[in-house]
């Protein structure tokens, strides 16, 4: 599904040179539930822009779905943002002037699926979010869950193979953290890639794969499965690396 | 993106910042407004001349003559001699002899008038029948009476409610008898038809002191003959001239060709100028746009996240450019509407709005917003998608 061969994101050039991602090579199956872990500037966003066909990488071969992304033209590149990918962001990335029911819409308007059919997808994915109550109210009318669900909304809407969601709890407060959390697992359930992007251990040890990144390098990748008791030594183990992650930060989000 | 959804987030911006919007089209209001003034007051002008022309007929021939020098010259008798000689091709005709800043004084009241020098054929030729009392005679044409046939504008302006014939004015201070009034022709408008003073043509050349016409109309038999009655005249001017620059020949439908052209060169020139401030108002329109891709860049990266091609936020920006611009150029048309039937009420002109012209005006404005919406829109598309989202 997803596969980084040897990736380089060099930003800069000479003495100033700075590699975001220096040497990843990944691959993700379909249908798995990864987590992308590390601190700030280890590279995750990066390596979540190219996997997101946001941006392209400086060296190496990324293929997604089959396609090599050197080759595609920005347009192609679009289209696959648009079949294949769905993003959930930190900030909800919401168009304020529209109301949610022609947010959670674009991503089809983009796909040029007829109106008539819109309507009922877009009031499917809502409803399931538990939104389908106020299609017609304004990002800026809701609070920072209902956002986050209506921009999970609009990541599934178009029934991608692949959601990325990067830190998508990032502004929530930890009971609606979860909720967003048992969402993501939900859709994975139903047969979706899911990428999730976090500094937060205990929000990764809810992926059935942890990938971490330390200086642009892959310094641990390793699968469970969900029922694994395993897992709980790395939840564990993962405590400590929050408070470094924490005093390391200064507790700042993105 | 369809152009349902674009056009509706384009309204909605429009009416987000309602004073933006409304200085943005600004230059475009004014711009096509002007040009709307302009067709519609010179259109107005345009009708009036070629209603008044047309009233007169379409068979006429009109002889003006600059002369060389005393020694030659063509009098009235030689004139005449032509008519009577080509009886197939000439009706009838007249000399046309104009008095200068003529003032009319009645009793107490005075007024300026156009007033003309005519024989007793010409109320047939130009079609000028009388409603009232009689047209001029051979006898005064011959005797140098002072006598007058007044349009309808005069007669209301100066004998309300009196019957004028056997009443008696002062042009430029001789007293003239009032024999006949004109059928009214236009409304008894200032400056029409009906604001005209007809006299002998005898009279009208002792009254400017002048001892020759300089000016004649002919009706021809036939509106076929015409071109064969213009060289009639002119064959004989020349042969008394010999040279054809002392005088013009034309006939109204030639006049009326050379009106419509100056007034169509008028048109188009003073259009030009207001077409200036759409450009004025096109720049306006790009310098918006321009401000607002920028503040949208956000929006722009969140929807190319979202799968949005190139061509999808092109199409976006240009359909907001030309909504802008269309609707500031729909404000326009009914402004510049209301302003000319302002205009023609309180100068008293007529007004006469071409629909040819408000379909150009609106067509221009639609793609002034495109053609300056394009730079900015190309700018929107090419954002690239990771650096649009990192924006704040």
């Amino acid at each position: 599904m997803i596969n980084l061969i040897d990736v380089y994101k060099i930003y800069g050039s000479g003495e100033s040179e700075v590699r975001a991602l220096d040497g990843i090579s990944l691959e993700i199956e379909k249908g798995e539930f990864a987590a992308i872990v590390g601190q700030s500037g280890s590279g995750k966003s990066t390596c979540m822009n190219i996997i997101g066909c946001l941006d392209v990488p400086t060296r190496g071969t990324y293929i997604i779905d089959g396609n090599d992304v050197e080759g595609l033209s920005e347009d192609q590149l679009a289209t696959l943002r648009n079949r294949t990918l769905g993003f959930i962001f930190q900030q909800y990335n919401l168009i304020q002037k529209i109301d949610i029911f022609e947010n959670v819409e674009l991503p089809l308007v983009y796909a040029g699926i007829p109106s008539y059919q819109r309507d009922e997808m877009v009031k499917e994915a809502l409803t399931r979010m538990g939104l389908g109550d106020r299609i017609h109210h304004y990002p800026n009318q809701l609070s920072g869950g209902q956002q986050q669900r209506v921009s999970i909304a609009r990541a599934l809407v178009g029934k991608p193979q692949i959601i990325l969601a990067d830190e998508p709890t990032g502004a929530l407060d930890t009971k609606t953290g979860l909720e967003i959390i048992s969402f993501l697992r939900e859709l994975n359930k139903e047969g979706h890639t899911v990428i999730l992007i976090t500094h937060d251990n205990s929000i990764a040890a809810s992926a059935d794969r942890i990938i971490r990144l330390l200086d642009g390098k892959i310094i641990y990748d390793s699968k469970f499965d969900a029922e694994d008791k395993s897992k709980d030594f790395i939840k564990s183990e993962n405590k400590n690396d929050n408070v470094e992650n924490a005093s390391s930060e200064g507790g700042a989000m993105h | 993106m369809n152009f349902k959804q674009s056009f509706r987030m384009a309204i909605r911006s429009l009416l987000a910042s309602k004073m933006r919007s409304f200085l943005t089209m600004l230059g475009i209001v004014i711009g096509v407004g002007a040009v709307i003034i302009i067709v519609s007051i010179v259109g107005g002008v345009t009708k009036d001349i070629t209603d008044q022309f047309e009233s007169m007929g379409t068979n006429l021939i009109s002889v003006n003559i600059m002369g060389r020098n005393t020694a030659r010259s063509v009098s009235v008798e030689e004139m005449e001699a032509l008519v009577i000689e080509n009886p197939d091709l000439f009706a009838s005709y007249s000399p046309n002899v104009n008095v200068n800043s003529s003032t009319i004084k009645y009793g107490n009241d005075s007024l300026s008038s156009s007033c003309i020098g005519v024989n007793e054929y010409y109320g047939d030729i130009a079609n000028y029948p009388v409603q009232d009392g009689r047209f001029l005679s051979y006898m005064d044409v011959e005797g140098r009476k002072k006598v007058c046939v007044i349009g309808t504008y005069i007669a209301s302006e100066l004998f309300d409610g009196i019957d004028p014939v056997g009443e008696q004015l002062k042009i430029n201070n001789e007293v003239f008898t009032i024999i006949g009034v004109l059928e009214e022709k236009q409304d008894s408008e200032e400056g029409g038809s009906d604001d005209t003073l007809i006299i002998p043509y005898t009279t009208a050349m002792r009254l400017s002191s002048t001892g020759t016409v300089s000016a004649y109309v002919f009706s021809a038999a036939n509106t076929d003959n015409i071109d064969a009655a213009i060289s009639i005249i002119t064959d004989k001017l020349y042969s008394v001239f010999e040279s054809s620059d002392y005088y013009m020949v034309f006939s109204q439908d030639q006049m009326l060709e050379q009106l419509d052209e100056i007034m169509g060169t008028m048109t188009l020139a003073l259009s030009g100028i207001a077409g200036v401030s759409l450009l004025v108002g096109g720049i306006g329109i790009m310098n918006i746009m321009l401000v607002s891709v920028t503040e949208r860049t956000k929006e722009i990266g969140i929807r190319k996240s979202l799968g949005a091609r190139r061509r999808d936020i092109l199409s976006q920006f240009l359909i907001e450019a030309g909504t802008s611009s269309s609707i500031g150029g729909i404000i326009g048309i009914i402004f510049g509407m209301v302003a000319a039937y302002a205009v023609g009420m309180i100068f008293d002109m007529t007004i006469a709005p071409s629909v040819f012209s408000i379909i150009i005006a609106f067509s221009v404005s639609v793609a002034v917003g495109i053609v300056f919406g394009y730079f900015p829109a190309k700018k929107a598309a090419k954002l690239r998608p990771i650096e649009a989202l990192r924006y704040e």
